[in-house]
């Protein structure tokens, strides 16, 4: 790629991580540009909250370097760790709510523990981002109310209020009927473009993804085996790709976990 | 054969002194949430609500029945003596400075502390400690100082309010099913009981339990494999390493405080 050096918000370089003697990330080089929407994409298990989770210091690389906005993660002390995190924002997977809090309390709470704002202002923020997400009138429920999809917009609505300078949404789609689909899809779309965020999406939905993200990364097996925007990805060559971005049975991605000879196990138990 | 004894019992080994290990940096990261504490103090007292409020049921009635079979079983003895005037101190001496702190430690971890277990534990499993993390929440002073904090404060006000029940049961017991003069076993009660020796060595003890059992019970929620077997295991071994743990130290607690030696 040849963007300048300051255009790149996370640069990751020869990034490599295990689990036990497994390599989720065998030494992959990631460029996340400011201000675009980048999706990573990949098979079931290969790592993709695992990268969300390294980007976020949650884990520790075993080797290679993450760089967020010019600082150096491996460098960071607590405190500048937390000063980088108010500014990121992540949903996860699960949503993640708070379940001694309820949806309103939730998605007041980051501003609650970092602010010192009036009850109005910060009722009036909650409500904000509740509309956004087209749960205002679910305030009150507690999480063990909420559907998973509905969990997951209102941890959406909690990422989002403080205000970030980049979020990452791992599998914001999955759960979602086609019309808050619709929605949310236009929601990351026009967040991102009005409030000059940058955003990682982890997805699975090859539609939806390719119809809102700038770049595209794809992995498997602890490489990136193909990356480009959505045009170029069509376009490409590469069987991994193609097998991918069509969704069929047969090629180089395993649909199965690294696992011995299937007729010698069958044979040796 | 005997390699494999021999190798697990050194992986057994190492595990108890990781895990020794893990716990004692965790009570320092705990510690180091306290001060936090002075801007969230509503947690505090949130913590001290569910942990010693909502254990106050089972603290009465207990106390309650522990008191009176004291009475019963002091009077039974003591009658062949004539001796049924010492029953108050009978009774409170072996609340305030034995029974009172243990049994309500021990009431304690099975009440509260394999609450609080589960509680971290889920919140961990679910993510919701992670999210925390990510939101820059630490959850050291967000979480487990406030639960630590509350159960240091509750479970000497149990273990007071545990002793003091019984006493009225064995007043029960003792004055008005008994017929022993009520002067007796309360002027005796009055004469022989320290204030600081007997009240004030139990009112120790019972802290240090309360010391012990919470963080047990909130290490072992924060230590827990993320699942629900884990969590569930993660419960049963607060209640027994928290007993376990109670019944050790107090026998030390014991024999510090009470021997004449
Ligand atoms: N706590 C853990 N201990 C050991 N291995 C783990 C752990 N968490 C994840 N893994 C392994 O790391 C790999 C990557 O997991 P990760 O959750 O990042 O996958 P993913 O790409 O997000 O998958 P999905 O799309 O299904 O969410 C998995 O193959 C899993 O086996
Ligand atoms: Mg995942």
């Amino acid at each position: 790629m040849t963007t300048p050096a300051n255009d790149i918000l996370v640069r990751a370089r020869g990034l490599t991580f295990k689990r036990g003697n497994r390599y989720i990330f065998n030494n992959i080089d990631l460029d996340i540009q400011r201000g675009k929407i980048t999706a990573i994409m990949g098979p079931s298990g290969t790592g993709k909250t695992t990268l969300l989770r390294l980007i976020g210091k949650q884990l520790k690389p075993h080797g290679g370097s993450i760089e967020i906005d010019g600082q150096a993660l491996a460098k960071l002390s607590t405190r500048e760790l937390y000063a980088l995190r108010k500014r990121m924002g992540m949903l996860f997977q699960n949503g993640a709510l708070l379940t001694d809090l309820n949806v309103y309390e939730n998605v007041a709470f980051p501003l609650r523990e970092h602010t010192r704002l009036p009850e109005s202002i910060i009722r009036h923020l909650v409500l904000m981002k509740l509309q956004a997400v087209g749960l205002r009138g679910a305030r009150d429920l507690s999480p063990s109310e909420l559907s998973g999809g509905m969990a997951r917009r209102v941890a959406l609505a909690r990422a989002l209020v403080l205000d970030p300078m980049m979020m990452m949404y791992d599998e914001p789609f999955t759960g979602q009927d086609p019309i808050s689909l619709g929605v949310l899809v236009r929601l990351i779309r026009s967040m991102n473009d009005a409030l000059s965020l940058t955003s990682i999406i982890v997805s699975h939905d090859i539609q939806e993804t390719s119809s809102i993200a700038d770049y595209i990364y794809i992995l498997s097996d602890g490489c990136v085996v193909g990356q480009g925007t959505p045009e170029q990805l069509k376009q490409t060559d590469s069987a991994w790709v193609k097998q991918f971005l069509n969704a069929e049975s047969d090629g180089p991605v395993p649909f199965h976990f690294a696992a011995p000879d299937y007729r010698a196990d069958l044979l040796g138990g | 054969m005997i390699l494999d004894g021999l190798q697990s019992v050194g992986r057994t080994t190492l595990d108890v002194f990781s895990k020794f290990g893990r716990a004692h940096l965790f009570l320092l990261h705990t510690l180091a949430g306290v001060p936090s504490l002075f801007v969230r103090w509503r947690l505090v007292v949130s913590e001290v609500y569910s942990l010693g409020v909502l254990s106050l049921t089972i603290i009465l009635v207990s106390g309650l029945f522990v008191g009176m079979v004291l009475g019963l079983q002091g009077y039974n003895t003591l009658v062949n003596f004539n001796a049924t005037e010492m029953l108050g101190v009978v009774v409170s001496l072996s609340l305030l400075r034995e029974l009172g702190p243990v049994l309500t430690a021990l009431l304690f971890a099975g009440r509260a502390g394999s609450a609080l277990t589960a509680e971290i534990g889920l919140m961990k499993a679910t993510e919701q400690l992670s999210a925390m993390e990510m939101m820059a929440v630490n959850p050291y002073k967000r979480v487990i100082a406030p639960r630590f904090i509350g159960g240091l404060i509750a479970m000497p006000l149990l273990a007071g309010i545990f002793s003091a029940i019984g006493i009225l049961g064995g007043h029960l017991v003792v004055v008005e099913l008994l017929q022993v003069d009520a002067g007796a076993y309360w002027s005796q009660m009055q004469d022989t009981v320290e204030l600081f020796d007997d009240i004030g060595n139990g009112m120790i003890k019972a802290a240090v339990f309360g010391v012990v059992v919470t963080w047990i019970a909130v290490f072992e929620g924060y230590d827990c494999i993320p699942t629900s077997e884990g969590v569930s295991r993660a419960t049963t071994r607060t209640v027994v390493n928290a007993s376990l743990a109670t019944l050790g130290i107090d026998f030390i607690l014991t024999a510090l405080m009470f021997s004449d030696v």
